[in-house]
């Protein structure tokens, strides 16, 4: 249970920083007047719908970070016989590298208000992201292929699990970006544009990041890692 | 008390805060089912958590008619038994605590508290209710299914809750069981990411973070908590899914079952164990945190006092909800675990009972020289402080892992859970409803009803979970269907048994009461008026009872003070309400 424990550390780390900022040591009951001790309430800087993201972002990496928690208890029990790594996988970890870029652009062309690089870098992050399922579903056609069926061996199993997880946070994500990708053709207006375009991007680079932090996972290296993290401590 | 800081910089700030949008529902539908309104979703979610909670209660009657008396009704077979257990105490911690602290209260307290129109993000707010009412039906739909609901137990743990020797094991219960689980906590995400962002962004002009009722930051942290720990179940039973339904082996060792080799091997149970535990004891506190904030304006409120050591009371609040997830391992002492580990869940458990113990203390020195009105709402914050304490000081012996060890698995723990997360929490929820019904309904609630409701409620709940530790403590095991004649346990056990499950009729009943009068006073009821408690915070401030859609009147509340100024010495009134500039602001030249 160690990955999950150092995300909430993380969190509860970044929750304590704030809940300072906020003024947890002020006495309320001495201040009075419409401010009170800190002017927080006024001209939020940070849209509502970006600080509902990054919540949702917590959640679905405390998902993940169970399910590499689960993955490094389950390892250590004598049944387990890692999986080769597909070289397709590189390939996929490219796509998705190349959707999350086409994102950012559309960021930066957003905010410059260019219509034309928009459209095109939303279309080609969702084009590169329907690559991405695509070339992960022949991965699992390769590997059942090979006979590594999702019950032979427990790491076949996480395999298809994890992945399968993560497309599913993608194709949500494809949903999202459809709309926005929608709303770049028709004439909406620019603020909602530019910050769906922003949602879109924050969500596909923590994907790619999580899809980064699953890659080492499933090949091994994340377990080497620790492996020398222990030897070096002891 | 002196009002300071009144200067110019302090006038009110002419910048008025941008309006969110309201969604405006144009038909019935969209008004009264299809609602995005957070206290018609609210309404929603606890009418259904209420009628699912219904059925728990039933349960628990044929439970305790089967341990009162054993043997004498035919249908409550042992397998019977189990899926009683099961669903009683599914049904019970998760889709009528969690969905009515979290969706109902928080729903409908969290964007009047705070001072805003509705939640930031109503349209997902009214799809969390509808996934949770699915996720309910899934579960109705298991005691209707071919061999019935599952009866693992409520923390399922494999490998048992996927084979045929327990109900529903290799047929549709555990399946549909797991399904709603994950619908429910699909659901819970969506309102929970509402209720967090509502208290970060949502909040009117002048409400700091301090100056937030307790009873939000109550909501608000159990939130944050359910949001992080629910992915653990979530995990927890898509794994066993896989397991169930395409022969994985996350869980499931080798086994052999009617002479028979499954084709399973390797899995840990264990693994299913520490998943399960680290949603399920923040789930406690998921529960029992909204109880605590509530009961403090309760207490506040009705004792016409301010609440001792606010700042305490949210240090406190945090605390509980930081330490309670490094505990989930106390649940599994018998489960065998390093000596070491025993030793340190032990020593985090026992921690925990430190910032607890300091919002008792708080309790009982805001009540200490109070104007103490006994309300019903009032009675029912006392009652809670009480068993809350009896069902805490159990944990105390139960959290050492050398009391633990023999205590595990007997009626001893039953008895204790029940009073500090069942009976404490209720409590809770009866004493809010009495004191948000007016605003709710516009009525008050019947008086004489409330009483005997409160007072049957309370005595009752001890003639049954008392004696119930007594039993446990002599060794009767829990979750068996009959104890039969065993040496070690006395005749006195089986009279008891008689005397809980009457007790637990007497109790079940006097909620039908309560019912009748959620609906009797709905019409008959007294006209309540805007602020029949004269309370502080700003839901008894609309201008409207019950508030209209979007809260508030034309403009926002301004905040100019905490929620807890009663009885503030020079003031014309005994309390002044959170947007109450009072006496010095109005003095003052506008």
């Amino acid at each position: 249970m160690s990955v999950i424990l150092v995300f909430l550390l993380v969190i509860i780390g970044i929750a304590g920083w704030w809940l300072v900022q906020q003024g947890v040591m002020s006495k309320p009951w001495l201040e009075h007047g419409p401010r009170g001790a800190l002017q927080d309430v006024e001209d939020p800087v940070i849209p509502t719908e970006k600080i509902g993201l990054a919540v949702f972002l917590a959640v679905v990496g405390a998902l993940f970070a169970l399910f590499a928690s689960a993955y490094f208890m389950r390892m250590e029990l004598p049944d387990w016989q890692a999986l080769p790594i597909l070289r397709l996988l590189w390939l996929n970890t490219g796509i998705l590298v190349l959707s999350s870029v086409a994102l950012q652009c559309a960021v930066i062309a957003a905010r410059q208000g260019q219509m034309d690089t928009l459209r095109l870098a939303l279309v080609t992050g969702g084009i590169t992201a329907l690559a991405f399922l695509a070339g992960q579903l022949v991965a699992w056609r390769q590997l059942s292929a090979e006979g590594n069926f999702l019950t032979a061996n427990p790491a076949n199993s996480f395999f298809y699990l994890l992945t399968g997880m993560h497309g599913l946070h993608i194709l949500g994500g494809l949903l999202a970006l459809t709309r926005t990708t929608i709303r770049a053709w028709s004439s909406a207006s620019p603020e909602r544009l530019r910050l769906g375009t922003e949602l879109c991007a924050m969500y596909w680079h923590f994907l790619l990041f999580v899809w980064l932090a699953l890659f080492v996972l499933l090949a091994g290296w994340a377990a080497d890692f620790i492996e020398i993290c222990r030897r070096v401590l002891t | 008390m002196v009002d300071i800081t009144p200067g110019p910089v302090d006038a009110v700030p002419p910048a008025e805060v941008p309006e969110v949008e309201l969604y405006h529902p144009h038909s019935w539908w969209t008004k009264y089912v299809f609602s995005q309104d957070a206290k018609v979703i609210a309404i929603q979610y606890s009418g259904t958590a209420m009628a699912i909670g219904l059925v728990a209660l039933v349960l628990s009657w044929l439970m305790r008619l089967q341990l009162g008396f054993p043997g004498t009704f035919d249908f409550i077979t042992p397998e019977a038994y189990y899926q009683f257990i099961t669903m009683h105490g599914m049904i019970m911690v998760i889709y009528l605590l969690t969905a009515l602290f979290l969706g109902g209260f928080g729903n409908y307290l969290i964007p009047l508290m705070v001072g805003a129109r509705d939640m930031v993000f109503p349209y997902v707010n009214m799809l969390s209710y509808w996934i949770y009412l699915l996720a309910v039906l899934v579960l109705v739909a298991s005691f209707f299914a071919p061999g019935g609901p599952t009866g693992a137990g409520w923390t399922l743990y494999p490998p048992q809750a996927i084979l045929s020797g327990t109900p529903g094991g290799q047929d549709w219960g555990i399946i549909l069981m797991l399904v709603s689980l994950i619908l429910f906590i699909i659901g819970f995400t969506m309102g929970g990411l509402n209720y967090v962002v509502t208290v970060l962004q949502g909040r009117t002009r002048g409400m700091t973070l301090m100056r937030l009722p307790l009873t939000v930051w109550g909501i608000f942290t159990a939130t944050v908590m359910a949001l992080l720990a629910f992915p653990a179940l979530f995990v927890a039973c898509v794994m066993m899914l896989f397991d169930r339904v395409l022969g994985t082996s996350f869980f499931m060792p080798a086994l052999v079952e009617m002479g028979e080799q499954l084709s399973y091997g390797g899995g840990s149970p264990i693994l299913f164990q520490h998943l399960f535990w680290f949603f399920g004891h923040p789930e406690v506190y998921i529960v029992a945190l909204p109880a605590f904030g509530i009961v403090s304006d309760l207490i506040s409120t009705h004792a016409r006092k301010n609440i001792f050591g606010y700042r305490m009371m949210v240090w406190a609040i945090v605390a509980i909800g930081a330490l309670s997830f490094v505990v989930w391992a106390h649940h599994m002492y018998v489960s065998g675990m390093h000596p070491y580990f025993g030793f340190f869940f032990a020593t985090t458990t026992l921690i925990i009972a430190i910032p607890t113990a300091i919002k008792v203390y708080n309790w009982v020195l805001t009540l200490w020289r109070g104007d103490i009105h006994l309300t019903i709402p009032m009675l029912f914050a006392l009652a809670f402080i009480v068993t809350f304490v009896n069902g805490g000081l159990t944990g105390l012996f139960l959290g050492n892992v050398v009391v633990d060890v023999p205590l595990s698995d007997t009626m001893f723990v039953v008895a204790h859970f029940h009073m500090v997360m069942g009976v404490a929490p209720i409590l809770v929820i009866f004493g809010a409803i009495y004191h948000w019904y007016p605003k709710i309904t516009g009525r008050m609630l019947n008086e004489v009803m409330g009483q005997f409701h409160f007072w049957v409620t309370f005595v009752g709940a001890y003639a049954i979970f008392f004696p119930m530790h007594y039993v446990g403590l002599v060794g009767v095991p829990r979750r068996y269907p009959e104890i039969g004649d065993t040496a070690f346990i006395p005749d006195s056990v089986h009279d008891l048994n008689a005397f809980i499950t009457i007790a637990a009729l007497i109790v079940g009943f006097a909620q039908m009461v309560f019912l009748f009068n959620l609906f009797w006073s709905l019409k008959f009821g007294r006209e309540a008026g805007g602020n029949p408690w004269r309370a502080t915070t700003l839901e008894w401030q609309t201008s409207e009872t019950p508030p209209a859609h979007g809260n508030f009147g034309k403009e926002l509340p301004v905040v100019y003070r905490w929620a807890y100024d009663y009885n503030v010495p020079g003031a014309n009134e005994d309390f002044l309400a959170q947007n109450d500039p009072g006496a010095a602001k109005a003095a003052q030249p506008a």
